[in-house]
C-alpha cells in the first residue's frame, strides 16, 4: 500500500465504485422485483378467479310454452298427493315436441329431451301448486337449460364455434333457433344463491354451505369469544410469574402454530369417538374451530390489554375498586375494540379453513339447507373443495364464483376489523 | 322434560336466586341505615346466589349430557342375552336397537330385540326425568341454602370474586387441554397402530399402499406402510415452496423496510398480507386448475414430460402463500436492528447494499431463522393445496414434475368417507398425524426460542 501514490489509490477506488454501485442497483432492483412478484400473484389470482367465475352469475334460460294438459300429467285435480305424482316432464317433453315440430325419430327426441334441466319438472310442480287455477291452461314458462347447453352458449362469445363438449352439431342447431328467436337467454342465477348442493351443476348452489358457514361460525364465535377474553385477562392481569403461567404460553404459542389438519385428527377421535357427537354437525365444526382459532383470539386480546396504560388501573385502585372490578370495569371496557378487532380476524381465519372439518365428516354430500346446529352440513370452503373435484365443465364456474362470494365476505370481514380498530382505538 | 325447557327453567331459577339476593341485601340495608352496613354491594349477594344456584345444576347436567348416552348404551348392551364379542359387532346391535326404540324397523323384530329396545325407551326416559329432577333440586336446594347464609356481614364480592377467578384460570387453562388432548388422541391411535405394523417398518419401509383386505386369501391382501415415499414426497413440495417463499419473502421485506418510501410501503405491505388472507382451498383450486396446467404444457413445449398433478405446481402455489409470512416475520426482526448499526455502517462508507448484507442482515439473522423455520413448519402442516394439487400416489422419487404425495395428503384421504376405527388403515392416518405434531411442535419449539433469543439481544 505504502508504495502507491495517492492518485493511483483514487484511481482504484473509483474503479470498484463503479462495480459497488453496480451491485447496489442491482440489490435494489431485487428488492423491486420480489414486491412486483407478490403483487403480481395477487393479480393473476384474482383475476383468474374473477374470469373463472364470473360467467356463473348468469344462467343460461330456455322459454317453453306450457300446456298443463290434465291427461298428460295424469291428475284430475290439484292437491298434494296429485303434485307428487303428476307426469311434469311429459307436459315439458310435450312443449319441446311441439316447439321442434321436425325431431321425429327416437334418438333425436331422447337428444331434444336434454335441452332443459332435469330439475325443470320441479319448476313447474311449484307453479302449479302455486296457481291450482293452471290447470288445463297454457303460459309460457322460462325453465333452466342443462349445464351442456349452458357451458355452450357462455363459450359462444369467445369463439365463433364454441365449446362443444357432449353437445352434438343437431342440438347445437336447435340452440342457435332459440338463441335467434329470443326464446333462450341468460338471465341473472337465482338458483346459486338458494339452492343447496346438487349433482346437476344447473341446480347447484351455495345457500347450504353459507348457512352451514354461518352456524359453525355462530358457535365458534360464542365459545372461542368468551373463552379467549377470559383467558387473556387471567395471563395478563392475574398471573403470577411461574413455571406453570410460562407453561401455559409456551402451549399457546405452539398451537397457534399447529397443522389446523391436527385440530381435524382431535375433532374426530375425541368429539366423534369419544362423545359420540353427531358427525357432519356445525356444532362439532364449531368447537374444532373454536380450538383452532383460541390462540389467534388470546394472544390479540392480551395485546389489547397491554395497550391500556397502567395509569387507569392504578386510578381505579387508588379508588378502592378490588382487582376484579378494575378488570371488568375500567381494563376491560377500554381493550373491547382491540379484541373485536383480533375475534373478527380470528373468525375470519375460521371461515377460510377446511382441512380440520374435512376430517370431521363436513364433507358429505348435503342438499338440504341446515336448520341448526346439529344437522348435517358443510361449509363454504369445503363445497369449493368439493366441487372442484367435480368432472362437469360448469362446475368449475360455479366452484369460482363460490370462492368469489368467500372472497368478498373476507374481505368485508378484514375490512370491518382495520375500519374498528381505526375508529375505536385510542391511543394513549 | 325437554332439554332447552330444563336450560330455561334453570335459567329463570338463576334470575330468581339474582333477584332474591339483590333485593335482600337491599332490604337489610336500609333498615341497618344505609348501603355501607353491608360487607359488600348488594348486587354481590344476587349474584352469590345466582352462582351457587346455577353453577353447579349446570355443571351436573352438563356430565349427565355427556355421559348419559354411554352409559345408557352399557346397560342396554349388558341386558341383552348372547352379545357379539366384536366392537363393531355391538354397534350394528346397538344401532338396531335404536331404530326399533325409534319406530324405524323394517321387518319384523326377534323378541329379543324388541325387549332391548323397550328396555332402551324405558331406561332413556328415567334418564330424562332423573335428569330434570336431579338438577332441578340442586338448583333450588343450593340457592335457597345460599339465600339462608345471606347476612350483611357476609362477604360476598371475595366470594363471587374466588369463584370467577377459578373460571378465569379454567379458561387459561384451556390451550393446555388442548394440547394434552390432541397428545392422547394420536397418540393412543397410534399405539394401537403400532401394534399391526412395526415401528421400523412404519419409519423406513419405501413403500406405501394402505389398502387392507376385505377377505384373507385376496390379492395384495397384505397393505404396505411404508412412510418413506410420503416423508420424500412431503420434503420436496416444502423445499420447492421455501426455495420460493424465503428469498422473495426476505427481500420483499429489506426493500420494505430499508429502501421504499412511506408511500410505497403503506401500499405493497397490505397487498402482500391479502396472500395471507387467501384460504388456502383457493390457493388448492388455482395450483390444480391453472399452475398445474400451465406448467405440464411449459415442460411440455419444452420437450420434457410433466405429470398434471406435479410437485412443482403445488411447491410453487404454496411458496406464493407463505411468502407474507416470511415477509412480515423478517420485516419485524430487520426494523428491531438498532439504527445505530446502520449508521456506523454508513459512516464508514459502505453503500447501502452492503449495510443491509453485511450489518443488518447478519444481526437479524437468528429472527429470520426463526421465521423460516415457523414457515417451514408452516409448508409441511398445509393441507388443502397439495391435496387438490399434488397427487394420490406415494412415487418415491426426485423429480418435481413427477406427482407425489405429503403425510398430510394421505392423511385426509384415509380419514375422509365412511371408517372402521380398528383397521390399521384408519389408524394409519394418527400414526402420521402424531409424525406431522411433533415435528411441528419441535420446529415450533425452536424458532420460538430461537426469536426469543434474539428479541433480549436488542431489548
Amino acid at each position: 500500500m505504502t508504495n502507491l501514490t495517492q492518485a493511483q489509490v483514487r484511481e482504484r477506488i473509483e474503479k470498484r465504485l463503479a462495480s459497488r454501485h453496480r451491485k447496489e442497483k442491482l440489490f435494489r432492483g431485487l428488492g423491486i422485483a420480489s414486491i412486483a412478484f407478490g403483487v403480481l400473484a395477487v393479480v393473476i389470482l384474482f383475476s383468474d378467479i374473477i374470469s373463472k367465475g364470473s360467467g356463473a352469475f348468469m344462467q343460461t334460460a330456455i322459454q317453453l310454452e306450457i300446456h298443463y294438459d290434465a291427461q298428460v300429467l295424469d291428475i284430475d285435480k290439484v292437491d298434494d298427493e296429485s303434485l307428487a305424482w303428476a307426469n311434469f316432464s311429459g307436459v315439458i317433453r310435450q312443449a319441446l315436441r311441439e316447439r321442434f315440430p321436425s325431431v321425429t325419430s327416437r334418438g333425436e327426441k331422447r337428444e331434444l329431451y336434454t335441452l332443459v334441466s332435469s330439475g325443470a319438472p320441479f319448476t313447474l310442480r311449484d307453479r302449479l301448486a302455486d296457481d291450482p287455477e293452471l290447470l288445463g291452461k297454457s303460459e309460457k314458462v322460462w325453465f333452466a337449460a342443462d349445464d351442456d347447453v349452458d357451458t355452450f352458449v357462455k363459450s359462444l362469445k369467445d369463439s365463433k364455434e364454441g365449446f362443444r363438449g357432449r353437445t352434438s352439431e343437431q342440438k347445437a342447431g336447435w340452440i342457435e333457433q332459440l338463441l335467434d328467436s329470443g326464446e333462450l337467454k341468460k338471465r341473472f342465477n337465482t338458483t346459486f344463491f338458494t339452492n343447496g348442493d346438487s349433482r346437476e351443476p344447473e341446480q347447484a348452489g351455495i345457500r347450504a354451505a353459507l348457512m352451514g358457514s354461518l352456524f359453525t361460525l355462530l358457535v365458534t364465535l360464542a365459545l372461542s369469544f368468551p373463552i379467549g377474553v377470559a383467558a387473556a385477562i387471567y395471563l395478563e392481569e392475574y398471573a403470577p410469574k411461574n413455571r406453570w403461567t410460562d407453561l401455559i404460553e409456551v402451549n399457546i404459542n405452539n398451537l397457534a402454530a399447529v397443522p389446523s389438519i391436527v385440530f381435524g385428527l382431535l375433532g374426530l377421535a375425541i368429539f366423534i369417538n369419544f362423545f359420540e357427537l353427531p358427525r357432519s354437525a356445525p356444532l362439532v365444526g364449531g368447537l374444532v374451530l373454536t380450538l383452532m382459532t383460541l390462540p389467534t383470539i388470546i394472544i390479540s386480546s392480551r395485546a389489547a390489554l397491554k395497550a391500556v396504560p397502567p395509569s387507569i388501573r392504578e386510578a381505579a385502585m387508588g379508588m378502592g375498586a378490588s382487582r376484579m372490578q378494575v378488570v371488568f370495569h375500567h381494563v376491560l371496557p377500554l381493550a373491547m375494540p382491540g379484541m373485536l378487532t383480533g375475534a373478527i380476524i380470528g373468525m375470519a381465519q375460521a371461515l377460510g379453513e377446511t382441512a380440520p372439518l374435512l376430517m370431521i365428516g363436513m364433507v358429505a354430500f348435503i342438499v338440504d339447507v341446515p336448520a341448526g346446529v346439529t344437522d348435517p352440513a358443510t361449509v363454504l370452503p369445503v363445497q369449493i373443495f368439493l366441487w372442484a373435484d367435480s368432472p362437469e365443465r360448469a362446475f368449475v364456474e360455479r366452484t369460482s364464483a363460490a370462492i368469489m362470494v368467500l372472497l368478498s365476505v373476507l374481505i368485508v370481514m378484514n375490512a370491518s376489523a382495520v375500519l374498528l380498530r381505526k375508529k375505536l382505538e385510542r391511543r394513549w | 322434560m325437554q332439554t332447552p325447557t330444563l336450560f330455561a327453567l334453570l335459567l329463570l331459577l338463576i334470575l330468581v336466586a339474582y333477584g332474591t339476593g339483590f333485593s335482600r341485601a337491599l332490604s337489610a340495608a336500609r333498615s341497618l341505615g344505609g348501603l355501607r352496613n353491608l360487607a359488600s354491594l348488594p348486587s354481590y349477594y344476587g349474584i352469590f346466589a345466582a352462582l351457587w344456584c346455577g353453577l353447579p345444576a349446570l355443571i351436573l347436567l352438563g356430565a349427565w349430557l355427556i355421559f348419559d348416552d354411554a352409559i345408557i348404551r352399557a346397560m342396554v348392551l349388558n341386558s341383552v342375552a348372547d352379545k357379539p364379542e366384536t366392537i363393531s359387532g355391538q354397534n350394528l346391535l346397538y344401532a338396531q336397537i335404536q331404530n326399533l326404540a325409534a319406530g324405524h324397523m323394517l321387518g319384523e323384530a326377534t323378541p329379543r330385540l324388541q325387549e332391548a329396545a323397550d328396555h332402551l325407551s324405558q331406561l332413556r326416559s328415567s334418564s330424562n326425568n332423573m335428569q330434570a329432577f336431579m338438577s332441578l333440586i340442586l338448583a333450588v336446594g343450593l340457592g335457597a341454602f345460599a339465600l339462608l347464609r345471606f347476612s350483611p356481614q357476609l362477604r360476598a364480592r371475595e366470594k363471587v370474586e374466588k369463584v370467577l377467578r377459578a373460571i378465569l384460570i379454567a379458561c387459561a387453562c384451556a390451550a393446555i387441554f388442548t394440547t394434552v388432548g390432541i397428545l392422547f388422541s394420536v397418540l393412543f391411535e397410534s399405539l394401537r397402530f403400532f401394534q399391526s405394523v412395526p415401528v421400523t417398518e412404519f419409519l423406513f419401509g419405501l413403500h406405501w399402499s394402505p389398502q387392507m383386505a376385505l377377505r384373507a386369501d385376496q390379492v395384495g391382501s397384505s397393505g404396505a406402510f411404508g412412510a418413506v415415499p410420503l416423508f420424500t414426497g412431503t420434503l420436496m413440495v416444502s423445499a420447492i415452496a421455501m426455495f420460493v417463499a424465503v428469498p422473495i419473502g426476505l427481500m420483499a421485506a429489506i426493500y420494505l423496510a430499508e429502501y421504499a418510501s412511506k408511500r410505497v410501503r403503506a401500499v405493497a405491505k397490505p397487498i402482500l398480507e391479502i396472500l395471507a388472507g387467501v384460504p388456502t382451498v383457493v390457493y388448492g383450486f388455482f395450483a390444480a386448475l391453472t399452475v398445474a396446467p400451465f406448467i405440464r404444457d411449459l415442460a411440455t413445449s419444452v420437450g420434457l414430460e410433466a405429470s398434471s398433478e406435479s410437485a412443482l405446481a403445488a411447491g410453487l402455489v404454496m411458496g406464493i402463500m407463505i411468502i407474507p409470512f416470511v415477509s412480515s416475520l423478517s420485516d419485524d426482526v430487520i426494523n428491531a436492528v438498532p439504527q445505530s448499526l446502520r449508521d456506523g455502517a454508513l459512516g464508514l462508507g459502505s453503500t447501502h447494499s452492503e449495510t443491509v448484507r453485511k450489518v443488518v442482515i447478519p444481526a437479524a439473522l437468528p429472527g429470520i431463522v426463526g421465521g423460516v423455520l415457523l414457515a417451514v413448519s408452516r409448508a409441511i402442516g398445509e393441507t388443502m393445496i397439495v391435496v387438490m394439487a399434488a397427487g394420490l400416489a406415494a412415487n418415491l422419487t426426485a423429480n418435481p414434475l413427477e406427482s407425489v404425495t405429503t403425510v398430510t395428503v394421505q392423511i385426509v384421504t384415509l380419514l375422509v368417507g365412511d371408517q372402521e376405527f380398528d383397521s390399521p388403515k384408519t389408524l394409519a392416518a394418527f400414526a402420521l398425524g402424531l409424525m406431522l405434531f411433533v415435528t411441528t411442535l419441535v420446529l415450533n419449539f425452536i424458532a420460538l426460542h430461537v426469536v426469543k433469543k434474539y428479541r433480549e439481544q436488542y431489548d
